[in-house]
């Protein structure tokens, strides 16, 4: 926090950091003030900002879903919503998160952001591209508020069939309109990623020396552009057999309805490596720089990405061991899910690593991160447990699997993602947030999440189906402990949206490189200019390059 | 089983209870390997907080054998327990040959189970103790996942095939069943009641709910009834194939294929006779499928099942 001295009037003690520093006058966030400047730019850092605007709204409005669910499951009786209303509460809270929230969540704010300063370039490889692929997703967001407004989907997010071609009373057509057009945008941003980690590294910038964070959007990157139009095409066969009726899914009409769940896994297994994939590489961020080491056994991390990325295309049959799949096939599912925990493992191992003999702060952002390693761990070991067949045979289609996926996707990635608002923060907005509010709330939200989803394993194991909201009365002290642990959770996420608000008209200025870290962005001004370098920077030192103690020394 | 609060669910055969040995050891597994990670991180924040003084000299930052180490081990773990949990899952797949057969068959929103004196039931599943029992599942609608907690059970109930979930209870009591995969609005109410008796009970419990005709008579009745027996009886002059002693015997088809004679089978041969023809005789079936039930053809199956050699000529 050295750069106080930027701010013009820094003995008014009325002025509070209203005013601009100097770099702030010259920054991106400065470079037009028009809405057209907004919503026409090109630049990549504007285009983030757009993006965590739209996808905070869309958290809410899962989240919104989320309350509402977990209220209604206070009591045994299904008092508070209808049947229906409980299935489109569910629905909408899967979509949503999933395809609005999750999947954007790090690659289009934090990877838009950060990829072309971290690779010192001025923009990704086609701005414009990028804009577009915004403005698509809005009109898919658009497209899934309107089935909301309409009445909303009763399909679960996974849409399986035939219920949802033939059985369903909900808008599940335009539901599937909303998904399908959302995937467009994903394959144009993890195709602009691709292009730009190969063609815009500035000189020097070598493979071996890519921000593991670059690393890991570009294996998400990857995942994007191949699973993502798998569901488009199968989301249209849902389309023509329930519209035209077209018999490929319903028995009646001679489809195999077991044909749905491959093509569907197919994509949204890997698609769990998009939403995780990312949060990975924040993390390997986020210990380096709160150990202020090079990360241990770097080329194993990046590595380990990629391993995640292609071994994830060939897992998807675990999601069907009761589904009716051949016994052989499900071993071989079960076995290659095990391999995938090789590539997590080794991850998790090297961070810890990492750690020794390190320089540890308890900021924020390491707090964050080490969230998301307990939970993700957590996560990633039950994952085991329901990749052992004999398990998921009676765990399967329970809260046990909620609870699973909720300890990746929101304990590891939605932690992952505040670990980065709190650690880039300085740098996208040029101002310093108060670090006890950020310490709180990570620590409120790693108590709130495992007091809401530790009791799911229990209610899972003991044979809680998911999707219910009537339930057996031996349920319900788990199913309170959970819905108190969501209150807490809840107000914890909302915490950092009130003074990383505040911090942006009464928070200090950063400085360039507040947390005196190494990577390209910390070199440019906080928040950077339009084109992020006046002079493309040239590489000539490894990644991570902190100073390490050759010889004993105390500090 | 009624307070609000319970942490292990009951167990109704020897099977949970393996499966429950396995989650523990497996537990204990999970525990060995992140304990380590929770510990060291905690240690070394602590140890190597910023600002504090501590031994920070020469730091690694790789180490190739440490990483294929952390690789290894406990992958190779890992394979003893997949061998383990593969080998409980392999004894799903194999039902003993003389296990007492139930079919199931699932709709919107419930549960219908027929025994194979003809008794049938409703979200209640009545079944003896000490007996393997099989359940031969159909649903007539969308997927449902018929789902046993107290025996560590479920599968799939798909429409168009059969498919088996077989157990072996011991435990005599009244426990939940559910479905698993969600089919719907009223998904979250189609429960009902498994119940375990004594084979003395059980035995009871079947003259109790008695009816006239066992489900192969009933399929008979169905079989002459709907005009099966037209061509495939005795006094046929279509030429149609033989049903006597055909299941589980194989059959020659059309194209040079063979097949097992099960219950998938003959289910597919009424409703899409086309899809499999057997050798030697015209593709002539009409279909069945908006005609019969799934309960309907099972009830044929379990007929066409009891044909004995020559049973139809008699």
């Amino acid at each position: 926090m050295t750069a106080l001295q930027e701010r013009p009037e820094q003995a008014d003690r009325h002025d509070r950091g209203l005013s601009e520093t100097d770099t702030e006058r010259q920054s991106y966030l400065r470079a037009g003030h028009s809405l057209g400047s907004w919503f026409f730019t090109r630049d990549h850092k504007r285009i983030a900002i757009l993006y965590l605007f739209a996808i905070t709204a869309f958290f809410m409005i899962g989240g919104a879903a989320a309350a509402l669910m977990r209220l209604d499951l206070l009591t045994s009786a299904g008092d508070l919503l209808t049947n229906e209303g409980y299935n489109r509460a569910f629905t909408i809270h899967g979509v949503i998160m999933v395809w609005f929230f999750l999947i954007p969540s790090i690659p289009n704010t934090f990877g838009n952001f950060l990829v072309p300063l971290m690779i010192g370039a001025r923009d990704l490889a086609f701005p414009r591209l990028n804009l577009l692929s915004w403005y698509i997703f809005v009109l898919a967001g658009g497209f899934t508020l309107f089935v909301l407004i309409a009445g909303g989907v009763d399909t679960g997010w996974t849409f399986y069939t035939p219920l949802s071609s033939m059985f369903s009373h909900g808008n599940v057509v335009l539901a599937a309109v909303a998904v399908f057009i959302a995937g467009f945008s994903s394959i144009l941003t993890g195709l602009n990623f691709i292009v730009t980690v190969h063609k815009l590294r500035c000189p020097g910038m070598t493979w071996d020396r890519l921000p593991l964070f670059v690393w890991a959007i570009y294996a998400t990157s990857l995942i994007l552009v191949l699973a993502t139009p798998v569901l488009s095409i199968t989301l249209v066969l849902i389309a023509a057999e329930r519209l035209f009726g077209l018999g490929i899914f319903d028995p009646k009409l001679g489809g195999d309805p077991l044909l749905y769940q491959h093509l569907f896994w197919f994509y949204s297994h890997p698609a769990v490596y998009i939403m995780v994939l990312p949060a990975l590489g924040v993390v390997s961020e986020l210990v380096a720089a709160a150990a202020r080491k090079p990360v241990f056994g770097y080329k194993f991390v990046a590595g380990s990405s990629i391993a995640i990325a292609v071994i994830g295309f060939f897992v998807w049959g675990h999601h069907m061991f009761v589904a009716g799949q051949s016994m052989y096939a499900s071993a071989v599912f079960s076995f290659l899910s095990l391999a995938v925990a090789v590539p997590s493992g080794i991850k998790v191992y090297n961070w810890a690593a990492t750690l020794y003999k390190g320089h540890i702060s308890l900021d924020p952002p390491f707090l964050y991160g080490m969230t998301f390693i307990g939970l993700f761990v957590v996560g990633g070991l039950t994952g085991l447990m329901l990749a052992m067949l004999a398990v998921d045979v009676h765990v399967h289609d329970t809260y046990f699997v909620v609870a699973h996926f909720h300890y990746i996707m929101v304990g590891g990635t939605v932690s992952a993602f505040f670990g980065a608002l709190h650690y880039w923060w300085p740098k996208i907005v040029g101002r310093t947030y108060p670090l006890v509010w950020g310490r709180l709330a990570a620590i409120f939200i790693f108590l709130g999440f495992n007091l809401t989803f530790f009791p799911q394993f229990l209610l899972g194991y003991l044979g809680m189906p998911r999707r219910y909201h009537v339930y057996a009365p031996e349920f319900q002290m788990l199913h309170v402990l959970s819905s108190a642990g969501a209150s807490l959770l809840g107000l914890a996420y909302l915490m950092p949206l009130v003074y990383l608000t505040w911090s942006m008209r009464y928070g200090a200025p950063a400085g360039d490189n507040p947390w005196d870290a190494t990577g390209l962005e910390w070199t440019t001004p906080s928040p950077p200019p339009k084109h992020n370098f006046d002079e493309i920077p040239v590489v000539d030192r490894p990644p991570y390059d902190y100073e390490i103690e050759m010889e004993g020394e105390d500090g | 089983m009624s307070g609000p609060l319970s942490l292990w669910p009951e167990q109704a055969s020897g099977y949970g209870g393996e499966i429950d040995l396995f989650v523990i050891a497996f537990t204990v597994l999970i525990a060995a390997l992140s304990a380590p990670v929770f510990v060291v991180i905690v240690l070394f924040a602590a140890k190597y907080r910023r600002g504090r003084p501590a031994d920070r000299e020469h730091p690694q930052d790789r180490n190739v054998w440490l990483e294929v180490s952390w690789s290894i081990i406990p992958f190779f773990a890992l394979i003893g327990f997949f061998v383990w949990s593969t080998d409980l899952f392999a004894r799903l797949y194999h039902p003993p040959k003389d296990a007492l057969e139930i079919d199931v068959v699932a709709r919107q929103w419930m549960w219908k189970f027929q025994h194979p004196e003809g008794q049938s039931e409703i979200n209640e599943l009545h079944v003896p103790t000490g007996e393997p029992v099989k359940l031969v599942m159909a649903s007539q609608d969308v997927i449902h996942s018929l789902y046993i907690p107290a025996l560590r059970l479920k599968q799939d109930v798909v429409p168009g095939r059969y498919t088996v979930l077989w157990f072996n209870a011991d435990k005599p009591g009244t426990y939940r069943l559910a479905c698993a995969e969600f089919c719907g609005t009223d998904h979250s109410v189609m429960g009902g009641s498994f119940v375990v008796q004594t084979p003395a009970e059980y035995a009871r419990w079947l003259q109790q709910s008695t009816v006239d005709r066992s489900l192969a008579a009933q399929g008979g009745a169905l079989f002459r009834g709907r005009g099966c027996s037209g061509c495939h009886g005795p006094a046929s002059t279509v030429k149609a194939p033989p049903l006597e002693g055909l299941f589980g015997k194989p059959v020659a088809l059309e194209g040079g294929a063979t097949i097992i004679a099960d219950e998938q089978y003959i289910r597919d041969s009424i409703l899409l006779p086309q899809k499999q023809v057997a050798a030697g005789y015209p593709a002539i079936m009409p279909t069945f499928e908006n005609v019969l039930s799934e309960e309907d053809v099972l009830k044929i199956v379990a007929y066409i099942k009891s044909l004995g050699p020559g049973d139809l000529t008699q």
